[in-house]
């Protein structure tokens, strides 16, 4: 691996960022419209609320709950998403012993397909350092308390597998549609870093 | 590193996911540098596969010489990441990058308001 040579005094990020697409355009190895697409589609179009509706299939029909944890990313493409970042995505339940919360240690993997691209915090390296180290703490410093009975476990992402929380479905949802469900299910409680606020 | 980027302590469980949630950008140039690298894998100039080890490798590299945490930026090492690669690809090299971003540095003020911004002259002084 070449260890790029970093003086001081390098011109930053942003200029750097906009020389290299110049360079890449004038090359015809990118084309801008392409670019554009990319941007918006990761933007606003991926997102968690693909995660969110499978989250309220599988709190409303069992057969799927069970294929989704026992094969995440065939039970996610049923209902049509995948995409790069997705190809191993396991889903991981959340109960009333156990809660589950990610994290990527190493830089920042994370299912795109479900979830869109990760939030600052999910990168940085206060999050990812103390998560591992004092996950409890931390959970309630995010404004997650949890019973000291309750166990915690804390996966490490990779390039090989990703994680979705299976959250808790909250009390008093029993007449609810799954529709009026998946509004509910937020995208940091299927990080588990909160959990599913009732309505 | 045990205090919380104001991002995190104030972050909470975010509104139902309706839409995207929140900003994933914090500045224009991290998603032009994000579609930028997924317009290439998508073109083939590279697999994510080998853009991924580097990232990991440009995380570690910072983190190590910033063991406090201090001033992170994803998308910095991000686009350290994507230079290098493309560098030992042979599509564009490092050296190339630095001249151009230097000549860009150099434009004057106002030079993407063009026939929009007050003309030569028009600011204050003499």
């Amino acid at each position: 691996m070449t260890a790029v040579p970093r003086p001081h005094d390098h011109p930053d990020a942003a200029l750097r960022t906009e020389a290299l697409e110049a360079l890449l355009l004038e090359r015809q190895l990118i084309d801008p419209k392409v670019v554009d697409g990319l941007i918006s589609r990761y933007e606003h179009d991926v997102g968690p609320m693909n995660g969110a509706r499978v989250i309220a299939k599988a709190w409303t029909d069992a057969d799927y709950r069970r294929r989704l944890l026992e094969d995440g990313t065939a039970a996610i493409g049923e209902l049509g998403y995948s995409g790069p970042q997705g190809e191993h995505i396991e889903v991981l339940e959340n109960t009333g012993a156990v809660h589950n919360v990610v994290v990527c240690t190493l830089c920042s993997c994370y299912p795109w397909p479900v979830l869109g691209l990760p939030p600052s915090w999910y990168k940085d390296p206060a999050y990812r350092a103390r998560i591992v180290r004092e996950p409890r703490r931390l959970l309630a410093e995010m404004g997650l308390v949890l019973d000291d009975d309750v166990a915690i476990r804390v996966w490490d992402s990779s390039s090989e597998v990703r994680y979705l929380v299976l959250p808790e479905r909250p009390e008093g949802t029993s007449d609810l549609s799954e529709e009026d469900l998946a509004a509910l299910v937020t995208r940091d409680a299927m990080v588990g870093v909160a959990r599913v606020a009732p309505p | 590193m045990s205090d919380l980027p104001a991002e995190l302590a104030i972050s909470g469980p975010a509104a139902p996911p309706r839409s995207n949630g929140e900003m994933v950008f914090d500045a224009p140039w991290e998603s032009r540098l994000f579609g930028v690298t997924m317009a290439l894998v998508e073109a083939e100039r590279f697999a994510w596969s080998e853009f991924q080890p580097r990232l990991i490798a440009a995380v570690r590299r910072w983190e190590a010489e910033h063991p406090d945490g201090e001033g992170y930026s994803y998308y910095e090492r991000w686009a350290e990441a994507l230079e290098s690669l493309l560098d030992d690809l042979g599509v564009v090299a490092v050296e190339t990058i630095d001249a151009r971003a230097l000549a860009l540095a150099a434009r004057p003020a106002g030079h993407d308001h063009h026939g929009h911004g007050p003309g030569p002259g028009a600011h204050d002084g003499p």
